[in-house]
């Protein structure tokens, strides 16, 4: 069986396991990481995004065998770490998991861990353009959260970049 | 296991001892002080909701010889064992199982504060859980009909009233003062001289002295600190970090991933494998098991168990709807309406008349259906998301030829219900796999599977007509007649749930109607109103999606209410308040027509609708500004549905006394974001014997770009002094505002939901093979 070499949440991992299996799979049946959730495998509802290399992406949609071995896959388990401790809040999380708790977002919260790192990546995005979080920024977000906490979720994202 | 868990910790001492009745007065209870480790202060659970009335069950059915009837009838009838327990630990927290199944409404939340009330505790120092399957409860460990805070409310402060009592008569010892010198906060007891003792310290202390019942008397509503003020969710920060755990992540030992391959056609069944062996030697594939819903593969990933699951060759029997679609249904659904009664339509008395249809619709979670289980010869060990964990329990030890006593089901925490884990779909199955594979198993239901294959809401048609003589309604007259809803989880255990399932459907037939008789109403004063239900068509997976019939019926009574208001030459909110005679009803549409601004000028293809609704002891209305315009209806988005875009809702809500105002508010947020979905896009398409459905990007549940940017609820002061239901409150006036404010923007009442309906948005996926392949293109779709 090949070996699978990549980094995630800043650790060099290594598993036995065919190229072709998705890596999120990968990290919830084998590496026991549970954060990002399975909602349908076909890279629709987004509740696995997780981040590569600083990019937001769908691990359901990537075979492990795609992934190199200085690939950094960052977990919302992982998140709080890509900030400086400064600039983490008063739980010791990242921005925007801060703004999420303050602003109490979470319902059922299965689908909140992809929600908020599609959220630090759209804001990373738009800042990287200049710009400020709009309604039509918004948007543009697929995940879905089926308890319908989406105002909750476009408030604490424009909460969130104000804190990034 | 804690010492609340073990219902023979119920001594018949505290029986003997219990001489007062349970309640002495509206404040005043008697709970008990049983024997622990640490101090464990129980009340029961059936405090202010006694099981129904015999009369109201259908003719008990035999009960099949597995169960010993009679001793559970004997537990259940002893007048503690159906006891809720509060338990003090030593660390200084307070820890409650929670007979109720917590799915995204708030109630840990709700009940820690509760508790916290009573036992002057801080909340984040109240932990709770959810309890397993207690059949010695009965009746009473069933979620649902938004029932949990108006059943618990009572029930849970008397047990924390007692255990405060405990640690007082503890403290009182030991600080060497009288009770009444002594005060106690924040899990501290402080005396006159200053000097303390902690919750924690006093804990074996006060559990000590053996079992006793306690009277109690409850804080005044005045008094409260807790209850009432807006609290953040006591999982939150498990939610935000990832490490909330739902069924499929609970690290039980080798229960590998397991999917089932599903017949073409809704509940086709298996005949036989023609590639077992072969599937059998795929990459990470474990066990191929012919079961009875179709064929498990167990497997290393995930991942594999697709590939086997699109590998299998099997050979199916059609299932029961085989060839059936919309057309036919909704055929079969006409054919079975009830005459309406003959109403007059002269010059003078005017009959206005609507007919809606209503298509099927998923209630499909984020968290697909699953469940670990883990059947050994011996017994079986089950965990999954529960809401009636009891007849769970029992029906698995039928499926399994167990008696109950060997069958723990565990409940566990779920992502979303909308009244999917009224069934154990998912637990039954895995029990019946994991029996077969003889291995313990891991079920995920495919999201291809979830949509196509899970329960939903039944299609239906309401027909609703009504008189007007000059400035009166003198009848209302409303007839929903529908595919059947599912009640066969009974009242959560196996008695009703039988009689539920009694032949020909007259059991559910009766629990439909008792339904439907208790939640249905026309909250407006229209002379004389004659609601009725028909039922049709057992042959679906449907049940009590979220706020059952109300939504339906509700949306048909407003969009004709707003017709009457025409006919009368009136403005739907003023002619709302002229037959309105309910205090709080006029109060909450008062409310959202002055916060909402109700009557301003909008441009031509925008409008507002207003709708109101009453159920669950509480009251709501519901303002909305709809935008029909072709410049947002055109909107073009990969995958998507954009059509009208509902831009403002403004929401009140009287619930009575509003435990924590935050989740209530939550609640109707998602309640308004599922009566948006239900209006203008999200429904079942039945073709040839199976629903289209099979992903997110097919069923249409509201997202970022059809949800409004501005949303207000208003959680209204009450006079009540007792709790209301919340989990369901919000879509029924949520969704009739929709269909309203549509109505007026574009001039044309619509008479079939959702709008969109008649379009097929999306491209079908295959049905064979039942699931689709896992991309491998994530790496170009970064962003």
């Amino acid at each position: 069986m090949p070996e699978q070499t990549f980094i995630v949440n800043g650790e060099r991992v290594t598993v036995d396991v065919e190229d072709d299996v998705r890596v999120l799979w990968v990290l919830r049946d084998l590496l026991g990481i549970t954060g990002p959730k399975y909602g349908c495998g076909i890279n629709v509802c987004k509740a696995c995004t997780s981040h590569i290399n600083g990019k937001a992406f769908n691990p359901c949609a990537v075979p492990v065998g795609r992934l190199g071995a200085d690939d950094e896959v960052t977990t919302i388990e992982g998140l709080p770490d890509q900030v400086e401790p400064g600039q983490r809040g008063a739980n010791g999380l990242h921005p925007m998991q801060e703004a999420w708790l303050e602003r109490d977002v979470a319902q059922c919260g299965y689908c909140q861990p992809g929600q908020i790192m599609a959220a630090v990546a759209l804001v990373n995005k738009v800042a990287a353009s200049g710009g400020q979080i709009t309604d039509a920024d918004l948007d543009t977000i697929r995940n879905i959260c089926r308890c319908g906490t989406y105002t909750r979720i476009r408030e604490a994202i424009r909460d969130g970049a104000s804190r990034m | 296991m804690t010492p609340s868990n073990d219902p023979s910790s119920d001594p018949a001492a505290a029986a003997q001892a219990a001489v007062s009745p349970y309640a002495v007065d509206r404040r005043r209870f008697v709970g008990y002080v049983l024997g622990g480790a640490t101090l464990v202060a129980a009340a029961d659970l059936v405090l202010v909701d006694p099981p129904p009335a015999g009369a109201e069950i259908p003719t008990l059915p035999q009960v099949p010889e597995l169960y010993d009837l009679n001793d559970m009838l004997t537990d259940a009838a002893r007048p503690t064992a159906n006891l809720i327990t509060v338990t003090i630990n030593e660390d200084g927290t307070a820890s409650f199982e929670l007979p109720r199944m917590e799915v995204g409404q708030g109630i840990t939340t709700s009940t820690a504060m509760l508790i916290a009330e009573e036992l002057d505790l801080p909340v984040d120092r109240v932990r709770v859980t959810l309890a397993p399957a207690r059949p010695e409860l009965l009746f009473n460990q069933l979620t649902g009909g938004s029932n949990t805070t108006i059943s618990t409310y009572t029930p849970i402060r008397v047990a924390a009233a007692v255990a405060r009592k405990a640690l007082l008569d503890a403290a009182a010892i030991v600080l060497g003062d009288t009770v009444g010198g002594l005060v106690a906060k924040a899990g501290v007891i402080t005396a006159p001289g200053g000097a303390s003792v902690t919750y924690g310290e006093l804990a074996v202390r006060a559990g000590a002295g053996g079992t006793r019942a306690v009277e109690v008397e409850l804080k005044s509503e005045r008094d409260f600190d807790v209850i009432g003020q807006p609290t953040n969710r006591v999982d939150a920060l498990a939610a935000v970090t990832g490490a909330k755990d739902f069924a499929t992540d609970l690290d039980v030992p080798d229960a590998l991933p397991t999917m089932v391959c599903r017949a073409p056609t809704l509940n086709g069944t298996p005949v036989s494998v023609r590639n077992q062996a072969a599937v059998e030697a795929m990459p990470g594939v474990t066990h191929v098991a012919q079961v009875s819903t179709g064929v498990a593969v167990r497997a290393r990933t995930y991942g594999q168990c697709i590939d086997a699951v699109r590998a299998l060759d099997v050979v199916w029997k059609d299932g029961p709807v085989a060839g059936e679609s919309d057309a036919t249904i909704l055929k079969k659904l006409r054919a079975a309406q009830l005459p309406m009664p003959k109403l007059p339509n002269t010059p003078l008395a005017q009959t206005v008349s609507g007919d809606f249809t209503f298509y099927f619709r998923s209630n499909s979670a984020m968290d697909t259906n699953s469940a670990i289980a883990d059947v050994r010869p011996d017994g079986a060990t089950i965990w999954s998301g529960l809401k009636s964990p009891i007849v769970a329990q029992q029906q698995i030890a039928l499926k399994l030829g167990m008696s109950p006593d060997k069958v723990k089901v565990n409940v566990v925490t779920a992502g979303g219900s909308f009244g999917r884990r009224l069934f154990f779909d998912a637990a039954l199955e895995a029990a019946e796999i994991s029996q077969k594979m003889a291995a313990p198993v891991r079920l995920m239901w495919h999201r291809a599977d979830d949509a196509r294959v899970g329960r939903g809401h039944p299609m239906g048609t309401c027909r609703v007509q009504a008189t007007v003589l000059g400035n009166n309604v003198l009848a209302f007259n409303q007839s929903l007649t529908c595919v059947e809803t599912d009640f066969r989880h009974g009242l959560g255990e196996i008695i009703t749930a039988a009689a539920a399932d009694l032949p020909a459907g007259v059991g559910n037939l009766g629990f439909a109607q008792t339904i439907f008789a208790l939640t249905q109403e026309v909250p407006y004063d229209f002379g004389a109103v004659v609601q009725t239900l028909v039922e049709t068509d057992d042959r679906f997976n449907t049940g009590s999606m979220r706020n059952i019939y109300s939504p339906d019926v509700r949306v048909a009574s407003e969009l004709v209410v707003d017709r009457l208001a025409a006919k009368m030459r009136m403005d739907p909110y003023q002619f709302r308040r002229k037959f309105q005679r309910n205090q709080r009803l006029l109060a909450v549409l008062d409310t959202v027509a002055q916060a909402g601004e109700w009557g301003k000028p909008m441009p031509a293809g925008t409008a507002q609708g207003i709708a109101i609704h009453k159920e669950y002891k509480g009251v709501s209305a519901c303002l909305v500004e709809i935008d029909t315009r072709p410049v947002t209806t055109g909107r073009q988005i990969r995958n998507a549905v954009t059509g009208p875009r509902v831009t403002r809702v403004t929401f009140a809500i009287d619930v009575g006394l509003a435990i924590n105002p935050r989740g209530l508010e939550a609640q109707m947020q998602g309640g308004i974001n599922d009566g948006i979905a239900l209006a203008l896009t999200s429904s079942l398409h039945l073709r040839d014997g199976h629903f289209l459905e099979a992903s997110w990007d097919n069923y249409f549940y509201t997202r970022q770009w059809n949800t409004p940017p501005d949303v207000r609820v208003i959680v209204m002061p009450s006079e009540e002094t007792v709790p209301g239901g919340a989990g369901e409150a919000g879509v029924a006036a949520s969704f009739a505002a929709v269909a309203c404010a549509y109505a007026r923007a574009t001039g044309t009442m619509p008479t079939s939901f959702p709008i969109n309906h008649a379009q097929l948005s999306f491209e079908p996926k295959p049905f064979v093979p039942p699931v689709p392949q896992s991309p491998t293109d994530g790496l170009e779709l970064t962003s």
